[in-house]
């Protein structure tokens, strides 16, 4: 059996119809003027666009028809994101997804009927799982005791600001779970905002401390970890998803201004200097796409198998160097223009720094796809 | 005629148990990694001992007609028996300018007699061609080729040189484009493609030794060498435009091609398994930190390039730049194997400084081969610097 496994990529009809809406829709509601516009407002995002896509179902895509989701899977779900991200189109979109996700993969029809249908409804939601600044750390100190109480501060957290409940990893009785947390049972000044480098993105530190977990809000069970795994690796491919289509916006500014910028008599897109490594990230970005659409193609609702992991890191690292390498390049490309707030480069460096560091960065997945593709001996 | 899975998956089965039976024992001398490094009779008559067999077999040629040595059957059944060799990993069929440029080129648009006459020798193997495109001052330019043939009479006389003619020194015949016309407006009307006799008085085959110490190529020297004019395949001028369509066989048996592998294929896996048992600060090189970190990078570009082959037949995920992955696949798979092969001999500690030759070298100084090899495929066929550029105008639509 050769290391490079599976290379499934199949796209089916009802995607390629997602596809299309989405990218229509992103660029009409999301030019650059739209995105700058959102930098310094306190929430990140026009609520009216947030109900829009509430309104295209697209928060239902991957929620079972139950709860009035359309049930097709996280595949359904990569194409939304990467034309979010092309767009740069910062709502709490990919957190709510993920905090539905943990809930419809590992709660009851209870839990499922009273929180998804809201979800659905356009309630963000997010997870809150770090309590460093190390995605490798897998013990959780934030606790919830004998009484139900919670003690603990998440970090990292995004969309904070915006979410209506969170799904917060903590550790009962010695045992990992999940506790769901409504906004409203926050004490005051427990959300901190963090000044992300990413100014279209939100997080917040959260201080749990003192949160009375009902019993129905706590989940646990002997599969809290493998679906927490789960998510987290659905975590790294939509913002994979997302980073790819950044890096092509990306692409294509360095593109538009090396056909239009002069220097020395010369369009400076005839300098091969400048033509080769735009070259490389066009095929960094076709290498993304193909990475994401095949880890879409793995997806499953059951759990996630060893193939869907190694297509989830994969994406992960493709697709966050390829934006890391692309957000650089348009500033130097873009010379002294490109070193000015002004220029559109800075929006693609600060979104490359962002999704490098959701869901484990590059590092982190090579470290475990050594340990998945060289150890099987 | 459409063929059923059922048919397929039954003649894999035969043609891969073929293979595996007749697949030759190793012949304790080195063979070549691929058509272009024939040097030795003793690789030579090793090689087309084994193309014959395989002809005999009915595994070449599967698709051309039967009176001219095919099979006459679907080409699909020739792809399948080219994947099966890829797969057992049996020797190159060696004549691969015959097989894949010449001979579909003779089927397609040559003459009955023309057929006749070339066909069956390309496939046994008793017949060795070579090609005359690339010149020593036009590399990459093959529209500016400047050899000259003047009609003379019953023939034409060539005068000039081509290089990189693959296996020159053993060539029965060449497909040569040459200038019938030093007067055209444009210059790729005045070229003439010929099937032109290699073993005759005034032509020089002259071996080229490669970077890898190896032979395979020649400088190919004409002096008034006097070619029949029945040589002259379509009419005068139309030599670009047949050059141009003899390199669409390219793609493979369902373009045309009589099959055959034209390279041995290195992989990831093959690089992972040869350093199994290398250890570095005393323990299994694999085990490395760091050294892991760069295998995983080229585990992933390979698979990448596999993924792109899958995505590029989905219309709905190639819209931005419909042939960025056809078009840049070239580029990404040389570069790639050439950083691969190279990474292969830095992995190996003190024995990646040994050479063919040496007793201790790994594998006979397989890696050291194929390394250098690599080279053949990142400069022959538009350099990679050109690759970029034509990337980077055609796809991106950056200036000249």
């Amino acid at each position: 059996m050769s290391v490079i496994g599976n290379t499934e990529l199949t796209f089916s009809e009802e995607q390629g119809m997602i596809l299309d809406t989405a990218r229509e829709f992103c660029r009409d509601k999301s030019s650059i003027g739209a995105v700058r516009a959102q930098l310094d407002s306190e929430s990140g995002y026009d609520s009216a666009t947030w109900n829009e896509m509430v309104a295209l179902g697209w928060l239902g895509i991957a929620l079972p028809e139950a709860c009035g989701g359309s049930q097709l899977g996280i595949s359904g779900v990569v194409p939304v994101v990467e034309c979010m991200g092309r767009a740069l189109l910062g709502t709490p979109f990919i957190s709510t997804t993920l905090a539905a996700q943990l809930i419809a993969r590992l709660g009851t029809s209870e839990l499922h009927e009273r929180f998804l249908p809201g979800v659905i409804g356009g309630a963000p939601a997010t997870l809150a799982l770090l309590e460093n600044s190390d995605w490798g750390d897998t013990r959780v100190r934030c606790a919830v005791d004998g009484k139900g109480v919670m003690h603990g501060v998440k970090k990292f957290v995004a969309d904070a600001g915006a979410a209506q409940w969170f799904a917060v990893s903590v550790v009962c009785e010695g045992e990992h779970a999940v506790a769901i947390v409504s906004k409203d049972q926050l004490a005051p000044g427990a959300l901190r905002e963090n000044t992300l480098i990413d100014e279209t993105k939100r997080a917040a530190s959260v201080d749990f401390t003192g949160v009375s977990v009902a019993p129905e809000n706590l989940i646990t069970g002997d599969n809290v970890l493998s679906v927490l795994q789960d998510v987290k690796l659905i975590g790294a491919l939509l913002v994979a998803a997302e980073a790819a289509g950044a890096a092509g916006a990306c692409l294509d500014t360095v593109v538009e201004y090396l056909k239009t910028r002069k220097q020395f008599g010369k369009l400076i897109g005839s300098y091969q200097a400048l033509k080769h490594p735009t070259v490389e990230i066009l095929t960094s970005v076709d290498s993304s796409r193909s990475f994401i659409y095949h880890a879409a193609t793995l997806m499953s609702d059951d759990a996630l198998d060893k193939d869907a992991e190694i297509a989830c890191r994969m994406a992960k690292v493709q697709a966050t160097e390829t934006l890391l390498f692309a957000g650089d390049r348009a500033v130097q490309f873009h010379g002294g223009m490109g070193f000015t707030y002004e220029c559109d480069a800075q929006l693609y460096i600060r979104r490359a720094q962002w999704s490098q560091q959701q869901f484990g960065d590059a590092q982190h997945h090579r470290k475990r796809l050594a340990a998945l593709l060289l150890d099987l001996v | 005629m459409s063929v059923t899975t059922q048919e397929k998956n039954e003649f894999r089965a035969e043609v891969s148990a073929w293979m595996k039976e007749n697949k030759p024992a190793d012949p304790g001398f080195l063979l070549p990694q691929s058509f272009m490094e024939v040097g030795s009779e003793q690789q030579l008559e090793f090689l087309r001992e084994w193309q014959h067999k395989m002809w005999t077999a009915g595994y070449l040629g599967m698709a051309w007609p039967k009176q001219y040595g095919g099979c006459g059957v679907e080409p699909v059944f020739q792809s399948i028996a080219d994947t099966e060799m890829r797969r057992q990993g049996v020797p190159i069929a060696f004549n691969i300018i015959g097989l894949g440029w010449a001979g579909p080129l003779i089927n397609d648009i040559g003459t009955e007699e023309e057929k006749a006459k070339y066909l069956k020798g390309i496939l046994s193997g008793e017949d060795i061609w070579c090609q005359g495109f690339s010149e020593p001052d036009n590399g990459s330019d093959l529209g500016n080729a400047q050899i000259r043939a003047v009609r003379d009479g019953d023939d034409y006389v060539v005068n000039g040189t081509k290089i990189w003619t693959t296996m020159g020194n053993y060539a029965k015949y060449m497909i040569l484009l040459a200038r019938t016309n030093p007067n055209t407006e444009r210059k790729y009307d005045g070229l003439s493609y010929f099937l032109s006799p290699m073993k005759i008085p005034g032509v020089d085959p002259r071996p080229i030794q490669k970077i890898t110490g190896e032979y395979g190529f020649t400088e190919t020297f004409f002096t008034d060498a006097r070619i029949p004019a029945d040589c002259l395949m379509g009419e005068e001028g139309q030599g670009w435009k047949i050059a141009m369509q003899t390199l669409q066989y390219e793609r493979g048996a369902e373009a045309g091609s009589a099959g055959g592998l034209a390279f041995v294929r290195i992989i990831i896996d093959d690089m992972i398994e040869e350093l199994h048992d290398v250890t570095r600060d005393g323990e299994s090189v694999l085990k490395d930190p760091a050294m892991r970190n760069q295998l995983v990078n080229f585990i992933m570009e390979e698979k990448a390039i596999s993924l792109g082959d899958r995505r590029a037949a989905v219309n709905a995920l190639t819209t931005e730049y419909p042939f960025s992955l056809p078009l840049s696949h070239k580029l990404r798979y040389t570069e790639y194997s050439r950083r691969m092969r190279q990474f292969a001999i830095n992995a190996q500690g003190a024995a990646g400084s040994l050479y063919v030759g040496d007793d201790e070298a790994r594998q006979g100084g397989f890696w050291q081969r194929a390394y250098f090899n690599s080279f053949s495929a990142t400069i022959g066929g538009g350099t990679s610097q050109v690759q970029n550029n034509i990337v980077g105008e055609h796809i991106l639509g950056l200036p000249k």
